[in-house]
């Protein structure tokens, strides 16, 4: 892949294996500052397995990451949030008993400095006046997924489209450079998605992040990305603008689960590996 | 989870962060809390050894409770060594304050010194979780009852040890009446702390880790810290509660701290409300007051059934356990939940919503 000085995120020859099952084969993409790059593939095609490399989860068992030039996969998971990299979840994974509010103040986390000595002593020590100059920032993104209505519910209660939304706050207030995104618009009606679109968009105009999305909805990943990965049986079959991408042969026969040779000799090799 | 309405008042409209993010959620409630301490403040003008007795252990109790809401309510990693370390705290209070270190110091002392022994204890929580992590813990209490028998040098061993009275500016707190002031002032002082925690940073933290520790970690959140420090946090409280109980009876022995002191606690704040602050004072006077309560009302039973006189203990035990399960069933959620649900009925009223 060609070497592009505003790379963020390189991605390099990462393979994945549970046990004899491999999940991810020699995969290559990278993610270029301030793009909106769509990784899409059928189910099981190893999409979320290969977000949970780059946010920490799995640990590929061969290839590199890299953040801006380094390693990424030397650092732990709760570093993410330092180095600049958030992400949502395809289930949602909200703290259900809190407050929408302390959910999302939850992602600034990593920016307060307050700790449980100063936090007790609240009062004295600053703790009041960072807590209370965090809540501006996480006001601003409050008001810009226009969730003010519900920011003293708790996360538990609320529908799904909401929660959603909340989830998306929750991973903007970390300010991350590189926003990762599992199906943010699974489960949502027309208008929601409209919405969710909205969103996205203006996440990469006003907020200057660049966002990794996995997406189902085809109509959503055209309209909105700049660049698609197609992953099937863990290997990228197909990268590039959006439209060639999906008049690609292959991606089409995966898609519509036609013959087709190179999917055949994937699928085998799948088999064997998993024997 | 129940949806609790919001207990301000119409109107009542807050047009600053620092006025949303306040201690006390209402007026009303600042006042309460405050009419609260005043009326335990004044208690010693009005009630003898009796109550004044019972608040004090009541106070105690509380401020374990509350550390071991911290842990296991809010960060959900349940203890069953919490007595344990209530006995520990007592011991080490005994043992500073028997080296010549004034009482009023020994306590905070005895409490950071049971906050590190917790945090080792706590060590295998980076590791274990749910029942797997609570039966490490069961480890830890048998090994401190196993230490308080043994480690003659520290706790007296069999015979127990001797803790001294404390004294403030050389005036003895050996009354009933002085010392509640002294457990007054550590009542306040670590519910406000919990509060203030619950509304900041690493309060966030520990929720997060426990309602979702997957994408808490992706929040910046050192999972393995926040679950070790939240044993040293509870261990602190369980410590202070313990250097308290300690030198309000003048002796520690190691009889008391068992299994079953950590499962009362426990019983405190699931019953008092668990992850609430106030719950775990209202589960501590529950806990409390409970089998005098029933043993009031066995004996009332007595009185007009003669024939069961003989039998008032077992009728006290067994109310005792059956209001335990009763509230259960009835009030999982805890004393705070009920509470706020009648605040909320009388607020709206005649309206449900």
């Amino acid at each position: 892949m060609a070497d592009h000085d505003n790379t963020l995120l390189r991605v390099d020859g990462v393979s994945l294996r549970f046990g004899g099952v491999k999940a991810l084969s020699d995969v290559n993409f990278d993610v270029r500052k301030g793009e909106l790059f769509s990784l899409i593939g059928p189910n099981g095609a190893g999409k979320t397995s290969m977000l949970n490399c780059i946010s920490g989860r799995y640990r590929p068992t061969e290839g590199k990451i890299e953040w801006r030039g380094n390693d990424l996969l030397k650092h732990s998971i709760n570093d993410r949030a330092n180095l600049g990299i958030g992400r949502t979840f395809q289930n949602l994974a909200l703290f259900s008993h809190m407050s929408v509010l302390d959910n999302i103040l939850v992602g600034r986390h990593h920016r307060l400095k307050n700790n449980f000595l100063t936090g007790m002593a609240y009062w004295v020590g600053g703790a009041r006046r960072e807590e209370l100059n965090e809540r501006r920032y996480v006001e601003t993104i409050i008001d810009f997924l226009e969730i003010q209505h519900v920011r003293n519910e708790s996360a538990g209660i609320l529908s799904y489209g909401l929660r959603k939304r909340v989830e998306l706050a929750r991973a903007m207030a970390i300010e991350p450079e590189l926003i990762l995104l599992d199906e943010p618009m699974a489960g949502m009606n027309l208008e929601e998605k409209e919405d969710m679109a909205r969103f996205i968009l203006a996440l990469r105009e006003e907020f200057a992040m660049t966002i990794m999305m996995i997406e189902h909805d085809m109509g959503v990943v055209v309209d909105l990305s700049d660049r698609v990965a197609v992953l099937d049986f863990g290997r990228v079959i197909a990268a590039g603008q959006p439209e060639d991408v999906l008049a690609d042969e292959h991606v089409k026969k995966a898609y519509l689960g036609e013959d087709d040779e190179m999917l055949h000799a994937l699928a085998e090799e799948q088999e064997r590996a998993s024997a | 989870m129940a949806h609790v309405p919001n207990p301000r008042p119409t109107g009542d409209f807050r047009v600053s962060y620092a006025a949303d993010r306040t201690l006390f959620k209402t007026k009303n409630e600042t006042y309460f809390v405050i009419g609260g301490i005043l009326l335990v403040a004044l208690a010693p003008l009005f009630f003898g050894g009796y109550v004044l007795s019972q608040l004090i252990l009541i106070g105690i109790y509380a401020i374990a409770a509350l550390g071991l809401n911290v842990l296991t309510g809010m960060t959900g990693q349940i203890s069953l060594g919490h007595g344990a370390f209530f006995g520990f705290g007592a011991f080490a209070s005994a043992w500073i304050a028997g080296n010549g270190i004034p009482v009023m110091l020994a306590i905070p002392l005895a409490g950071m010194m049971t906050m590190a022994v917790g945090m080792i204890f706590g060590i295998p929580a980076a590791r274990l979780k749910g029942l797997y992590l609570a039966i490490a813990t069961l480890a830890s209490q048998y090994i401190l009852q196993d230490f308080f028998a043994r480690a003659d040098w520290f706790t007296g061993g069999t015979y127990g040890s001797l803790a001294e009275t404390a004294s403030f500016f050389g005036y003895a707190l050996d009354s009933d009446a002085s010392y509640l002031y002294l457990v007054l002032f550590w009542v306040i002082v670590s519910f406000v702390g919990v509060a203030n925690l619950a509304r900041t940073r690493d309060g966030r933290a520990l929720v997060a880790v426990r309602d979702h520790y997957l994408s808490a970690e992706i929040m910046g959140i050192n999972l393995t810290k926040y679950r070790i420090l939240s044993f040293g946090i509870s261990s602190f409280f369980a410590g202070i509660g313990g250097a308290l109980y300690g030198h309000y009876l003048g002796f520690v022995s190691a009889e008391g701290f068992t299994i079953l002191l950590s499962i009362e606690f426990l019983a405190m704040i699931i019953i008092g409300g668990l992850g609430s602050v106030s719950g775990s004072l209202l589960g501590a006077a529950f806990i409390l007051l409970l089998p005098q309560a029933m043993e009031i009302f066995a004996n009332a039973v007595a009185t007009v059934v003669p024939a069961i006189a003989q039998g008032t203990a077992y009728i006290k035990q067994m109310s005792v356990g059956a209001a335990i399960i009763l509230f259960l069933v009835l009030e999982p959620e805890g004393l705070v939940h009920r509470w706020r649900m009648m605040r909320a009925s009388w607020k709206l009223y005649p309206f449900s919503h």
